[in-house]
């Protein structure tokens, strides 16, 4: 008979589906558990790549709970593309998506967190913007200049203590996360995203300067939500962080 | 604010971040390796090891019948309620999402 | 127009699976202790090199200074009844292009259906039909980088009712076909022959020696199947085993010096256990009669 890489495929991801037809051992006895190494390739690999992309998650939920939520995952969502640097770009809506894991509100802004320093590791190479460039503007040629962000720069707002959670999750003796709202920087001063909170205002600053508004148009509708705002702050992480690349005046 | 006020307070603020930028040492953050390089994502063609584990065991994939069993370090964050009075969008509720049939 | 000279550019020399934790001693003086000894080439994975910037290009930029680099193929799903996927093509193009590698290997298995990527090189009956379609996709892959490639033996667990001809036969034929080389997994051979209960030295008898380009080595688990007979897995975790390292002698002797490769992707251990392999790769290669070093 004639084997069909539809058949083979479906089986793969189905662990109760019987074995394919017309594979056999070398003495022409059916393969069973034969066709199980491939099985186990494919979910296998595709449950160490979830673990590897989002271990932050996998440190939260801990590791039968990763475990058994690749297994649904991976077959609702196998990968798209060969390139498995971008495999689980679906995962935080898939976690926002369990009912069982509803009251863990913040995991699905966890994920999110981890997929943008995955993409920030492979952006573009960019020189960051020398500072002297912003040191000799007037006032109102300050005002008046856009900033354009390197393509490793990520931005994450959350309801969340997101930052302190990925850190908790992360790195051994960070404090217990309390409750606030965080939003993340992700920058790569090198070769290594960097993530850090932002004060109040600094996301919607930062989300104004990428859309192409001035320094001075992003900071006058920041105001709006955080009268206290004070753009120092995160304009130096962005410099510290080689986050900006131009300065158009 | 005026404007004047405006582009003064920027100005002042910009000088600032110049400061802090040069005063400080460059991506001190960056040399904390809690980022590893297996977040990269990678593509190799290795087997796995051995037949019997995730691919062939029968385990009830449908979402509506998994079941958290432990809670790694989720159970240690208690996030009752949010301190500052920050609107949650609900997160606190159930999902009334439909689940995967 | 087509180089077919440049596949052979790689020397006939231990390389290895680049990983980026031996990055440090890679890029040591090759008279350190804990350099790079007698590699002289390096093997990487195209996928994981297709993303627009960061360490891994940086990485692969430096290395491709020192070394000869082979670009190795892991996602094109060569076998896959469905078309090429043309994005993967372009990128392939791009990487080809740019880097300009010593060598271009691919798989004789498929890997994606539907669009989805499976992540695992599947197997492929050996018929007319797949003949032709393999072909179809190797002309088509050779024209887009402008450049033969090397098609790897994969490693089996199973057997197709329908195949009607043998591996070494219907690889030769593609060869002929399409005017690839071929990159001979000696391990994939062996693992293969076990599973599948044929000889691997008359596989090697088979196989099409003038066309092998590049030698590939690397470790495999043991299991069992349903009827308790040895089930071997192409793991790449571990190091070679003793009757492969046997099996290499055997295909040299028989073909002459070949680049020579390491895979070692999954547990991959500290630089001093690879490089012990590759001086092992570098012994066989070096105990070679003078009269067997041609081509």
């Amino acid at each position: 008979m004639t084997q069909s890489q539809t058949e083979f495929a479906e089986a793969l991801l189905a662990p109760e589906a019987p074995v394919p037809g017309g594979l056999q051992d070398a003495a022409g006895r059916p393969a069973g558990r034969r066709f199980a190494v491939y099985r186990n390739n494919v979910a296998a690999s595709l449950t160490e790549a979830l673990h590897e992309g989002f271990p932050a998650v996998a440190s939260l939920l801990g590791k039968e709970n990763m475990d058994g939520l690749a297994g649904i995952y991976l077959r609702q969502h196998p990968p798209a593309s060969p390139l498995m640097m971008h495999f689980g770009g679906e995962f935080p809506d898939f976690l926002a998506g369990m009912r069982q894991l509803s009251h863990l509100g913040y995991l699905p802004d966890v994920a999110r967190l981890e997929l943008a320093l995955r993409r920030s590791y492979h952006a573009a190479d960019a020189a960051p913007l020398p500072a002297e460039r912003l040191a000799g503007l007037s006032p109102d040629a300050l005002m008046a200049a856009r900033l354009q962000l390197a393509p490793a720069v990520e931005l994450l707002r959350s309801d969340w203590p997101l930052f302190d959670i990925w850190c908790y999750a992360t790195q051994e003796g960070a404090p217990k996360p309390q409750a606030s709202a965080q939003d993340v920087l992700i920058t790569r001063p090198d070769f290594d995203p960097v993530a850090q909170p932002l004060p109040p205002g600094s996301a919607q600053w930062i989300a104004a300067l990428r859309v192409g508004h001035s320094i001075g148009e992003a900071f006058e509708t920041t105001l709006e939500i955080a009268p206290d705002f004070d753009l120092s702050a995160p304009l130096a992480l962005l410099l510290e962080g080689g986050g900006l690349t131009d300065l158009m005046t | 604010m005026s404007k004047h006020a405006k582009s003064l307070a920027v100005a002042s603020a910009v000088a600032a971040a110049l400061t802090a930028a040069t005063t400080m040492p460059a991506a001190a953050q960056s040399k904390e390796k809690c980022y590893g390089i297996s977040l990269a994502g990678k593509n190799d063609c290795a087997a796995g090891p051995g037949t019997t584990c995730a691919g062939s065991s029968v385990v009830d994939y449908q979402g509506n019948a998994w079941t958290l069993v432990d809670a790694g370090t989720c159970l240690d964050i208690e996030l009752p309620e949010m301190a500052d009075g920050t609107a949650r969008k609900g997160s606190l509720e159930p999902l009334e999402r439909d689940l995967p049939a | 127009m087509l180089d077919s000279t440049r596949s052979d550019r790689l020397p006939a020399a231990p390389g290895v699976g680049y990983k980026p934790q031996h990055f440090d001693a890679l890029i040591r003086a090759p008279e350190h202790r804990d350099g790079p000894g007698p590699v002289r080439w390096l093997e990487i994975h195209a996928e994981n090199y297709m993303g627009d910037g960061g360490r891994p290009l940086a990485q692969l930029r430096h290395l491709a200074e020192r070394y000869a680099i082979s670009v190795h193929g892991v996602g094109l799903s060569i076998g896959g009844e469905g078309p090429l996927d043309a994005d993967h093509l372009t990128r392939l193009k791009s990487l080809v292009g740019w880097l300009n590698p010593a060598s271009f290997s691919e798989h004789l298995a498929w890997s994606t259906h539907d669009s989805h990527f499976l992540n695992d090189l599947l197997p492929l009956p050996y018929t007319k039909a797949t003949l032709s379609r393999v072909c179809a996709h190797i002309d088509q892959l050779q024209d887009a980088i402008g450049r033969k490639m090397l098609l790897e033996n994969p490693s089996s667990y199973l057997a197709f009712a329908e195949s009607d001809w043998s591996e070494p036969d219907f690889l030769a034929e593609v060869s002929r076909r399409t005017g690839c080389g071929l990159l001979l997994d000696v391990n994939n051979v062996f693992v293969s022959a076990t599973n599948l209960e044929f000889s691997p030295t008359g596989y090697i008898d088979a196989f099409a020696l003038d066309k092998v380009g590049e030698i590939h080595l690397g470790g495999h688990d043991e299991d069992e199947d349903d009827h308790g007979a040895p089930l071997l897995i192409d793991s790449h975790g571990r190091e070679v085993v003793d009757p492969v390292w046997s099996l290499l002698d055997y295909t040299l002797d028989k073909s002459g010096p070949k680049p020579i490769l390491i895979e070692w992707d999954t547990d991959v251990p500290d630089w001093p256990v690879l490089l012990n392999e590759a001086v092992r790769a570098d012994w066989a290669l070096s105990k070679l009669a003078p009269t067997a070093v041609m081509a």
